[in-house]
């Protein structure tokens, strides 16, 4: 009744196989865009932004970098923290090294880094599996903290070791740095997770999607069948890398402007990304966005409801969120092992049969 | 004996005595795995959380105290009595019991069948549970925790290695203690698993499931035992931890380090997983004092995970492990 996709014929093959093949969808699709891009920026305040919009994209793009690893390739990892980390200091030695390059190349560049410094982590993973393999990214999430705390060039000798993003400008507007407006820092964002989200989902829907599909269903077969697994694992982790890398360099640049690596990228951010893509459903690009806005609006609400409503302590909604969070989890993997994605399509199947369902 | 190699000995002898520590907590791991194929990286968090509980109970705390107090607005937080150390230790047992029985009944029976990366990732949700129940029961405050274990060097090995040497090596009280408590621990698990029924049944699960099954053994009881086994080790853990740190926080972290422990020493094997143990507490105390000058220091934090993924790329099983055989 409200989905219907009556009288909606495809005729070719191009047609039959895009993204969105039911037109509701398509116009929902279009409809969510130009609210982003057209409606949103003109509304959005310094709260909004700060809160919820900024981090909601850039830990959209980070979750879709995992769950190109974990979701569709089946590796997990838990350096998720320690590849933002790369991102965001590849992104910081570009941006000093070369002010005048445009920020938006610098970006991209440390996407690239970070998608070598994963690629080389994930050379392991042709010998180990599961979660010998998990626990082995804690190598690298630990070593490239440490690395980045303890070598100072990476910090250009400061005194703090901290690293602070200097202004630059897109198109004359400033987008990073203390002076940034709102609207500007989100519509960033919003461009790249537009890139990313569109590249990762025509990724993962090709040729190299099914590649990575088949080494997570069974790698063996999958090596049986033609899908050579180096090339399979380590494109995985140079495309998950990629995007990673793009969610740290937003997230120092963009986002907070000035971080601390042991603060802003332990071991805490890894898992968070980690039930992001739990929550959201592994294996969906949709799922993506819905974990992260999920684990972005969670302890914004409880704050919201805890401390501003009934005026408990902080630390109280502190320990709540842990609880909800670590339930969640469990709850999700033992009722819904696919996530709010599952749920959404579920949804979908629901309204298509709405009023008669035989 | 010239003074770097005295030094590098003490650091080693420290090593060692840290390892111990990283094995107590890594036999945890070894027994859920064997029993359960569950790799269940709550044990550190069980570890605190069992800390918290013995040093609660032992100061007569009030359960949930920021929670009524938030909610009621009132201001209680002891019940003003102390519990002895003994009492509150069997008190601790039978909540970590209760709590093996809970994670048996809610979780882990509804997650029968399912891939072992997901039941990994069930306990990563299990531990962040666990670390705000326990934060909420008992407050996130760094705790002291006494149950009258001897602290502080010990006199004799600094008098007879400073009459051997001229330079008296500086042990802790504690870390003997806890290697003791190790050993025995280690002896007491080895029997219980030779010599009793529960135990044969427990190896009997470890070895193959459905053969234990369809000899009449209950696996959920044996899983229950498991956890609760796991759970006196986290005990015994968390306490040395505590008492030598402090209950607090960075407790669970430190019991990520006996991953890389695990990685080493094999995943199926408790021999392996003390061995581990020693291996990465020597390891990486000798590598900070010889390496980590160079470098910058604070090398602890990532040493042994470094050195256990350098190790799998050679020997994934691990020094003790059973060999992995894939059949498609």
């Amino acid at each position: 009744m409200l989905y219907r996709e009556a009288g909606d014929y495809s005729t070719s093959y191009p047609e039959d196989s895009q993204t969105f093949p039911i037109k509701f969808d398509r116009y929902r699709y279009y409809v969510i865009l130009a609210v982003a891009f057209l409606v949103i920026p003109f509304f959005i305040n310094d709260y909004w932004a700060n809160a919820v919009l900024v981090p909601f994209l850039i830990y959209s793009i980070a979750a879709i970098g995992l769950n190109i690893l974990t979701g569709y390739c089946g590796q997990v990892s838990l350096g998720t923290g320690g590849f933002m980390a790369v991102g965001a200091y590849a992104c910081y030695k570009l941006m000093t090294s070369f002010p005048e390059i445009s920020i938006m190349i610098h970006i991209l560049l440390a996407g690239g880094v970070t998608a070598a410094v994963v690629t080389l982590f994930g050379l392991p993973s042709l010998r180990i599996k599961g979660f010998y393999l998990a626990v082995s990214t804690l190598a690298a999430q630990f070593f490239l903290v440490w690395m980045f705390n303890k070598v100072p060039w990476f910090y250009n000798y400061s005194m703090t070791g901290m690293i602070g993003s200097p202004e630059r400008t897109v198109l004359g507007i400033v987008v990073t740095g203390p002076a940034t407006d709102a609207w500007a820092k989100y519509m960033i964002c919003l461009i790249f997770v537009t890139l990313c989200a569109v590249l990762a989902r025509n990724m993962t829907r090709g040729s190299v999607g099914r590649k990575w599909m088949a080494i997570r269903d069974m790698d063996i077969a999958a090596e049986i069948i033609g899908v050579n697994p180096l090339m399979a694992k380590l494109s995985a982790f140079a495309v998950s890398g990629f995007f990673i890398g793009i969610a740290g360099a937003l997230f120092f640049s963009v986002y907070l402007g000035a971080i601390e690596v042991t603060e802003a990228f332990g071991i805490e951010k890894s898992f968070l990304v980690l039930f992001m893509v739990i929550i959201g459903g592994l294996g969906s690009i949709f799922g993506s966005f819905a974990g992260a806005a999920f684990m972005v609006l969670l302890p914004v609400l409880l704050k919201n409801l805890l401390v501003g409503g009934l005026n408990w302590p902080t630390d109280l909604a502190q320990h709540l969120y842990f609880i909800i969070a670590g339930g969640l989890i469990i709850i999700f993997l033992i009722l819904e092992p696919h996530g709010l994605a599952q749920l959404w399509r579920v949804a979908k199947e629901k309204l298509r049969l709405w009023p008669f369902p035989h | 004996m010239p003074d770097q190699v005295l030094f590098a000995a003490e650091v080693m002898l420290n090593g060692l005595m840290a390892g111990v520590l990283y094995s107590l907590v890594a036999l945890g791991f070894v027994l859920i795995f064997k029993a359960s194929g569950i790799f269940n990286y709550a044990q550190g968090v069980m570890a605190l959380f069992a800390a918290l509980t013995l040093v609660g109970i032992m100061d007569g705390q009030v359960p949930f105290s920021h929670l009524i107090n938030a909610i009621f607005g009132t201001n209680i937080h002891h019940f003003g009595w102390h519990t002895p150390a003994l009492l509150a230790i069997i008190l601790t047992i039978m909540v970590m019991v209760l709590f093996a029985w809970l994670v048996q009944r809610f979780i882990f029976r509804h997650l029968v069948n399912q891939e072992p990366i997901i039941l990994f990732m069930a306990t990563i949700g299990l531990a962040y549970f666990l670390e705000g129940v326990g934060d909420l029961m008992w407050g996130s405050d760094i705790k002291k925790l006494d149950v009258g274990i001897p602290k502080g060097m010990n006199e004799t090995i600094e008098s007879i290695t400073h009459g051997a040497f001229g330079y008296g090596f500086f042990i802790d009280n504690l870390d003997i203690f806890a290697t003791f408590v190790a050993i025995i621990l280690v002896a007491i698990l080895v029997c219980f698993s030779q010599y009793t029924k529960q135990g044969r049944a427990l190896r009997a699960v470890a070895d193959d499931h459905q053969a234990a099954l369809s000899v009449g053994i209950s696996l959920s009881y044996i899983w229950i035992l498991v956890w609760s086994i796991a759970g006196f080790v986290a005990l015994v853990a968390g306490t040395i931890w505590g008492a030598k740190s402090g209950v607090q926080f960075s407790l669970s972290l430190i019991a990520l380090k006996a991953l890389p422990v695990l990685m080493l020493g094999g995943f199926t094997s408790i021999p392996g997983a003390i061995i581990g143990g020693l291996i990465i507490g020597v390891g990486e105390k000798l590598f900070e004092f010889l390496v980590g000058p160079w470098i910058g220091g604070a090398t602890e934090n990532w040493f042994a995970y470094v050195l256990a993924l350098l190790f799998l790329v050679f020997r994934p099983q691990g020094l003790f492990g059973e060999k992995i055989i894939e059949r498609v």
